[in-house]
């Protein structure tokens, strides 16, 4: 049996109340409540205050270039698909930085689940807007408020037939670990975009500011697997703002279409190298 | 070289160069004969004026050259442009279909249309009938040819096959009833047939990935490296290799870097444009300490440049890409059999050092034919240098992926190994791979990576020495002009002078202490590259103090030929 302990105890480069001890949490406890064991696990991550978090907890980890979180995962997902493969990233980059990434990734589906921290702004390089903040806020660079239409990370991901979307909140931890159980659990690419309060740089989407909105989507009839009704929902974002698993699209993963990973991880199948004096006899 | 015998076909894009080609060459081959074949093409896929050259021989080659004994015309164009290179040759042309301008006494008409429409039913025919002509032309028998298209076409059925011997005997027979120069060009198939391949460069670096045991490949088409992906992926299935397209270059690295760092023998293949994209992920796999193998396979730049032509542009951008400094290793090959074999050693190297390993071929070596000895796969060996369950699992200390050694080559764990955890961290990090920003550690962890370089220096091989090693005048060259640099060699010694070449395919960490031995012997040494700079000749003086006498250098996008490099060495006053 995994207990929280396994996972260790770090110190972290985190402001205090930051929405990132939120999500550390609720990975942790997601993993422990799955039973995972860390040698189990591989967190691939980007750069980025979010990209830290693989540091944070024990597990394998691939903590390597902004924006570049999802290619090295799917790698390592396919010559070991025995890993529990998470990619942690956050607004900055998952969809600026390594926005082309996201697209594909959706296309492959690998069984991976992304978690973006979407603070809404640039933690790490100290307040500039992200690809999510919101029209009008005004940062050290967008001094004039921001202009650019912002990025919908669930519409993008419904409008691609991402495998599965959903969107969690720092704020609520055991709604959050529920909702990365279940993302796991599911075989495909599942996006858990977060919600995530940064106390320093984001003033105007606080945790109260977040509280006074969210809401669980989950309702009688909302049915996982209607696409239109799942777009309606993502664009629904003000007053009122969905948590929750949008969309569920049950469709072969990525591992799932390639033969030989049915006999086992890639990494251990044995080179058919005696093969090679066949091809060559094909040049004779 | 008793037999030497320049065929060049011309015409657009899509007239069936290519095939007409591949299976005359597959012919000449079958006959016994050294071949090299050669392509130029322009970046479409209709039209334009293309070639395809066949030189056959019957000793060893390796280069093209330039003068022409018989051009198979099929547009205008090929005569226009080729007229010049002819050398007391024929010109095989039908001119009922294409109008020539030029009046030219070599010309012999073969109403190829025409034969292929009465004798098949059907234009398309008309290839086969040039085929035949050439083979009688030449005087070879034509049963070689006539199996090379039994096998082209067997997917294609009986009554197919039958047309295109029947299109191959009426072009035979026409040269033999029309030719006024009889068997002027007749050549004599080799008594003594050897083993031998006919294998691209392409071909041949696909090869040598499978034999080396390649898990997974990821990569982003570009010309003129697609080859060898395409190779790679033809034979996937039967190898049990993941290919998987990435939606970009910088994808495509880091993708194999996850794989590679999950256990899978990986590599990429891609050009210079891709590459430029894949620097920032060079320099995460030097940090993160992944193996990697970068198949570049260079072409004329900068930006789109030339995409369908050569040039070795790129090495001094693979020596220096990416910001902060790490170690890397650099092979070249200068063969299709060095293709292969130092393709497998790339990746035993990429293993062991822990570090990105590149072979650079250019599109001259990537897409040129040559006959050579059958490679030999039971030389090929795969060594992961991983460490063991056991070894794991008696160590009582918590794994280190970043082990501080001797030799600064950390043992290697994979993720899930033996209940291990493995930490892989772009940032600088400690030995267990977090992130550690003190200056005591920077250095230990710089030192550690950069230790690597030279160890592995010591075990790159000395340069090749072609010819006497103590000649007057020394050629240098690398990678992929080994073939025309030998041949220079031969051609100038069968005249009475001394010169010898230093043929280098271990490129970075240059074994310094080899090459110094063997260049400062030296008297005088002329660096032949396609490039603009020499960029070769530099990395040998920076870091082996060698100063290079004469350069010869190409930068118009074709390759060098013995001629081209002879005509230099004379201008410059060298022979």
């Amino acid at each position: 049996m995994v207990i929280m302990d396994d996972y260790g105890k770090f110190e972290t480069a985190w402001c205090p109340g930051c929405g990132n001890f939120g999500i550390l949490k609720a990975i942790k406890q997601a993993l422990v409540d799955l039973d995972r064991s860390p040698d189990e696990v591989l967190i691939a991550s980007g750069i980025g205050q979010s990209s830290k978090l693989p540091h944070y907890l024990r597990c394998n980890t691939f903590n390597g270039l902004h924006g570049r979180s999802l290619p090295p995962a799917t790698g390592a997902k396919v010559a070991n698909h025995e890993l529990t493969v998470l990619a942690v990233t956050g607004d900055g980059d998952c969809y600026g930085e390594g926005g082309n990434h996201f697209l594909h990734t959706v296309r492959r589906n690998p069984d991976i689940t992304m978690i973006v921290h979407d603070n809404q702004i640039y933690g790490l390089t100290k307040g500039q807007a992200s690809p999510t903040s919101e029209i009008g806020m005004k940062t050290k660079v967008q001094t004039h408020g921001v202009f650019n239409m912002p990025l919908n990370p669930l519409s993008l991901a419904i409008s691609l037939d991402c495998s599965f979307v959903s969107r969690g909140y720092a704020g609520n931890i055991p709604h959050l670990t529920k909702l990365i159980e279940k993302a796991i659990q599911h075989k495909g690419l599942s996006l858990v975009d977060v919600l995530q309060p940064c106390v320093s740089f984001n003033k105007l989407n606080t945790f109260k500011w977040y509280s006074e909105r969210v809401y669980d989507i989950e309702e009688p009839g909302y049915e996982l697997n209607d696409r239109v009704k799942a777009f309606e929902k993502s664009l629904e974002w003000g007053d009122r703002i969905p948590l929750g698993i949008f969309y569920v699209n049950e469709k072969p993963s990525f591992e799932e279409h390639i033969e030989v990973l049915e006999s086992g991880p890639l990494y251990k199948n044995i080179p058919k190298t005696e093969l090679v004096n066949k091809l060559i006899d094909g040049f004779i | 070289m008793n037999i030497d015998l320049n065929l060049k076909i011309g015409g657009a894009a899509g007239q069936g160069l290519q095939t007409t080609g591949m299976a005359l060459a597959k012919t000449f081959k079958k006959n016994g004969f050294h071949v090299f074949a050669t392509q130029y093409y322009l970046s479409r896929v209709r039209g334009g004026h293309n070639t395809f050259q066949i030189r056959i021989s019957d000793s060893s080659i390796f280069a093209m050259t330039e003068s022409v004994d018989l051009l198979l015309a099929l547009d205008g164009e090929s005569i226009e442009q080729h007229l010049s290179e002819l050398n007391d040759g024929v010109i095989v042309v039908d001119l009922d279909v294409i109008e020539v301008k030029e009046n030219s006494d070599s010309i012999f008409h073969i109403p190829m249309l025409k034969i292929a429409k009465d004798v098949c039913g059907d234009k398309i025919y008309s290839n086969s009938v040039s085929m035949g002509a050439v083979i009688g032309l030449l005087c070879l028998e034509r049963s070689d040819l006539e199996s090379v298209l039994k096998a082209a076409f067997k997917k294609k059925g009986e009554e197919i096959i039958q047309k295109n011997i029947d299109a191959v005997r009426a072009g035979y027979n026409y040269v033999k009833d029309n030719y006024p120069g009889g068997c002027k060009f007749a050549v004599k198939d080799p008594d003594k047939k050897e083993n031998m391949m006919l294998v691209s460069g392409n071909e041949a670096a696909g090869l040598g990935a499978l034999a080396a045991g390649v898990q997974f490949l990821a990569a982003y088409p570009m010309t003129p490296s697609t080859g060898v992906m395409n190779y790679v992926a033809a034979n996937a299935d039967t190898f049990n290799v993941v290919v998987e397209q990435a939606e970009d270059e910088i994808a495509a690295l880091n993708m194999i870097l996850g794989a590679s760092f999950a256990g899978a023998r990986s590599m990429t293949t891609t050009s210079g444009g891709g590459f430029s994209l894949m620097t920032e992920a060079l320099g995460l796999a030097s940090i993160t300490e992944t193996p990697a193998v970068i198949f570049l396979c260079q072409r004329p730049g900068p930006a789109t440049g030339l995409p369908t032509m050569t040039e070795q542009g790129d090495l001094q951008f693979a020596l220096y890409a990416a910001q902060g400094e790490f170690p890397r290793c650099i092979l070249a090959p200068g063969t299709p059999e060095e293709c292969f074999y130092l393709m497998a050693e790339a990746f035993n190297i990429a293993d062991k050092y822990q570090i990105p390993v590149f072979v650079m071929s250019d599109q001259y070596l990537a897409d040129s034919l040559f006959t050579c000895p059958r490679f030999d796969a039971s030389k090929v060996t795969i060594e992961r240098h991983l460490l063991s369950n056991s070894q794991l699992s008696a160590s009582k200390e918590e794994y280190k992926r970043y082990k501080l050694t001797p030799n600064g080559i950390s043992p290697r764990a994979l993720p899930g190994q033996a209940g291990v955890l493995v930490i892989a961290d772009s940032d600088e990090h400690d030995e267990f791979g977090h992130i550690n920003e003190t200056p005591d550690n920077r250095i230990k962890m710089n030192d550690k990576r950069m230790k690597k370089l030279e160890v592995l220096r010591e075990e790159m091989p000395a340069p090749k020495v072609y010819g006497n090693p103590d000649a007057s005048l020394t050629l240098v060259g690398w990678g992929s002009t080994y073939g025309p640099l030998a041949e220079v060699v031969d051609i100038l010694n069968d005249k009475g002078k001394s010169v010898n070449l230093v043929h280098f395919t271990h490129i970075h960490p240059l074994p310094v202490e080899h090459t110094r031995k063997i260049l400062t012997k030296s008297k005088k040494t002329v660096c032949v590259e396609n490039n603009s700079s020499g960029q070769f000749s530099r990395l040998l003086k920076v870091d082996a103090d060698i100063q290079i006498t004469e350069h010869v250098l190409r930068y118009d996008g074709k390759p060098f030929s013995p001629e081209f490099i002879i005509a230099a060495l004379k201008e410059k006053e060298v022979i």
